[in-house]
């Protein structure tokens, strides 16, 4: 369905321009262009940006970031952390969840971000620059919301792909990013939505300046170039999506991080985050005679342990997937150790576990050392695991102990661990 | 009743509380993500639009009028949009997973996850393989179609 040709001013503002010059209503020739495409690709955006940015808010949440300064890569947030909460273990698949739908859907975004900015881009260059106060200020804003846009994406894309280019930690740049686009994001929705809607409502164009002057003879419809964003999602949506299930699914994304092959096979052949090599962990360190847990409380009690002590208390098993900030997970893997709350009852927290302090042996990484909260530590299935699928932990997946909780971020689950403080932070 | 002299129109009084109200939040989160350096992440921030509106945009869009040109020539028009949109369709992945595909960060890569990056670029070139052969495939088959109307 091609809409046909409209009439417009060939000039602007009264001044008529060369068709050359990005600033005359003729240069900008696709039939495309128009309020209905526009409206149409904002309201995606809306919806998709608003759960975006949720999911992001909950991510950060996840991290328990008023815990310990351990776990807070944005220890100035002031009030930007207003909704924070004691980050629950039921679900436990909540971070799995909340991590997929924010990579996964942010990815599936890319077309339809890339389509509605080229939809407006004539809007760049109006004249006069600003017609009012009010104009001008929008225009700024304007700038911000397009510049943030494409730093969040640009940030999130790069880092799932282990691309460490961006100026500064990846946490740091994201998460206030994120909000520097979202105040930018919420005034352009109160501004716009009322003319998006109706543009939507009524059948027929308005006049507005995206309807091309001297539109060009069509070669597609602008149905038809709805749908072929949507394929460009659907496209890049089916390559990605598989990385958070195992097996064939896995297989099917076949452009993802972590799509493709699993590193090994057998029990431990599951997908890795950083390996024991990548993180300097020494076969030296984690051998059967030099490895020793350490476990305190804060009253100064401690108890050091080999792997042989510990596979002396009582072991208990859980079902818990690995899910990544970077948008991929694994199913529940069958993880089989000593539960956190036994062994916060050796150093004296026989009742009412409390928070714990977890440092590893690994040299490199941000979250090296992090903390876990009470509730955390009082689940039944939070474990201090040493086996996983009926077999030993793999050197690349912690041995000789590991941490896992259910619906915790991947870094929290500490691999290589050497020591556990308990006592509330 | 109009006072003499050049006066700055103000615009919508509702519009400036609301933009002025963002901007405060824009400066609350703007001050902490400059804390760093604060001159690559402001770089990094207009850079990216500036180099989407007046960079990435021209360059598809004077590829895709080429595209039609050379079509149009040839008097096949209506045919562009078989090459035009598998062709979109690669370069849309290149450019999300270009750090992949480029092999740019295939040793990071291999060393932190255990997986290997070689698979990456025959992967792409694979889609990009079926989505040009497909588009081929409804060619043959809108043209075959068309033959079978015009004879029914």
């Amino acid at each position: 369905m091609v809409r046909d040709g409209y009439s417009g001013s060939a000039s602007a503002y009264g001044r008529p321009m060369p068709r050359s010059s990005p600033f005359s209503p003729s240069f900008w020739r696709s039939p495309l262009r128009g309020p209905w495409l526009t409206s149409w690709l904002g309201v995606v955006l809306l919806g998709g940006i608003t759960v975006l940015f949720v999911t992001g808010l909950v991510s950060y949440a996840a991290y328990n970031p008023n815990l310990s300064p351990v776990n807070d890569q944005t220890p100035d947030k002031g009030i930007l952390g207003f909704y924070l909460f004691p980050w629950p273990t039921d679900p436990h698949w909540l971070y799995r969840l909340n991590q997929g739908v924010h990579v996964t859907l942010g990815i599936t975004l890319i077309p339809v971000l890339l389509a509605k900015l080229w939809s407006v881009v004539p809007r760049l260059f109006t004249l006069p620059p600003a017609r009012s106060l009010a104009h001008a200020l929008e225009r700024i804003s304007l700038l911000l919301l397009v510049g943030g846009a494409l730093f969040e994406f640009v940030t999130g894309v790069l880092n799932v792909q282990l691309d460490y280019i961006f100026p500064g930690s990846f946490y740091t740049l994201h998460f206030y990013g994120a909000w520097v686009f979202f105040a930018a994001f919420v005034a352009h929705v109160a501004l716009k939505l009322p003319m998006t809607l109706r543009n939507l409502r009524q059948l027929r164009e308005e006049r507005s300046g995206l309807v091309p002057a001297d539109p060009a003879e069509p070669t597609v419809s602008r149905r038809g170039a709805l749908w072929f964003v949507g394929g460009g999602s659907l496209l890049l949506f089916v390559t990605t999506v598989g990385q958070n299930f195992d097996g064939a699914l896995r297989r099917t994304a076949l452009l993802a991080p972590h799509g493709g092959a699993e590193p090994g096979s057998g029990p431990g052949g599951f997908q890795i985050n950083k390996t024991a090599a990548y993180a300097g962990i020494r076969e030296s360190e984690t051998s059967a005679e030099a490895w020793r847990l350490v476990v305190e409380g804060r009253d100064g009690r401690r108890v050091r342990l080999s792997r042989a002590d510990l596979l002396d208390l009582p072991l208990r098993s859980a079902a818990l997937p690995i899910a990544c900030v970077e948008g991929w997970s694994t199913s529940d893997q069958w993880w089989r150790g000593v539960r956190l709350r036994d062994l916060a009852a050796l150093v004296g927290y026989a009742e009412d576990p409390p928070d714990v302090f977890v440092e590893s042996l690994q040299r490199r990484g941000a979250f090296r050392r992090s903390a876990l909260r009470a509730n955390q530590v009082a689940d039944s299935r939070s474990l201090l695991a040493l086996f996983v699928n009926g077999e030993d932990l793999t050197p690349d997946h912690g041995y000789p102990a590991r941490v896992i909780v259910p619906a915790a971020p991947g870094v929290l689950n500490t691999k290589w661990v050497a020591r556990l403080t308990f006592g509330d932070l | 009743m109009r006072r003499p002299g050049i006066r700055i129109p103000l615009g919508s009084p509702l519009q400036l509380l609301l933009l002025i109200s963002s901007f405060a939040l824009t400066g609350y989160a703007g001050v902490r993500l400059l804390e760093g350096d604060w001159f690559e992440v402001v770089l990094w921030f207009v850079g990216a639009a500036v180099l989407h509106d007046l960079v990435l945009v021209p360059l598809y869009g004077a590829a895709d009028r080429a595209l039609l040109r050379g079509f149009e020539a040839a008097g096949t028009r209506r045919w562009v949009s078989y090459v035009r949109v598998p062709a979109a369709l690669s370069l849309l992945l290149l450019l999300v997973w270009f750090p992949l595909i480029t092999g740019r960060v295939a040793d990071r890569y291999a060393a932190g996850t255990g997986l290997s990056a070689d698979g990456f670029p025959a992967r792409w070139l694979l889609i990009t393989a079926v989505l040009f052969g497909g588009s081929a495939v409804w060619v043959v088959l809108s043209r075959w179609r068309a033959g079978g109307g015009g004879k029914g």
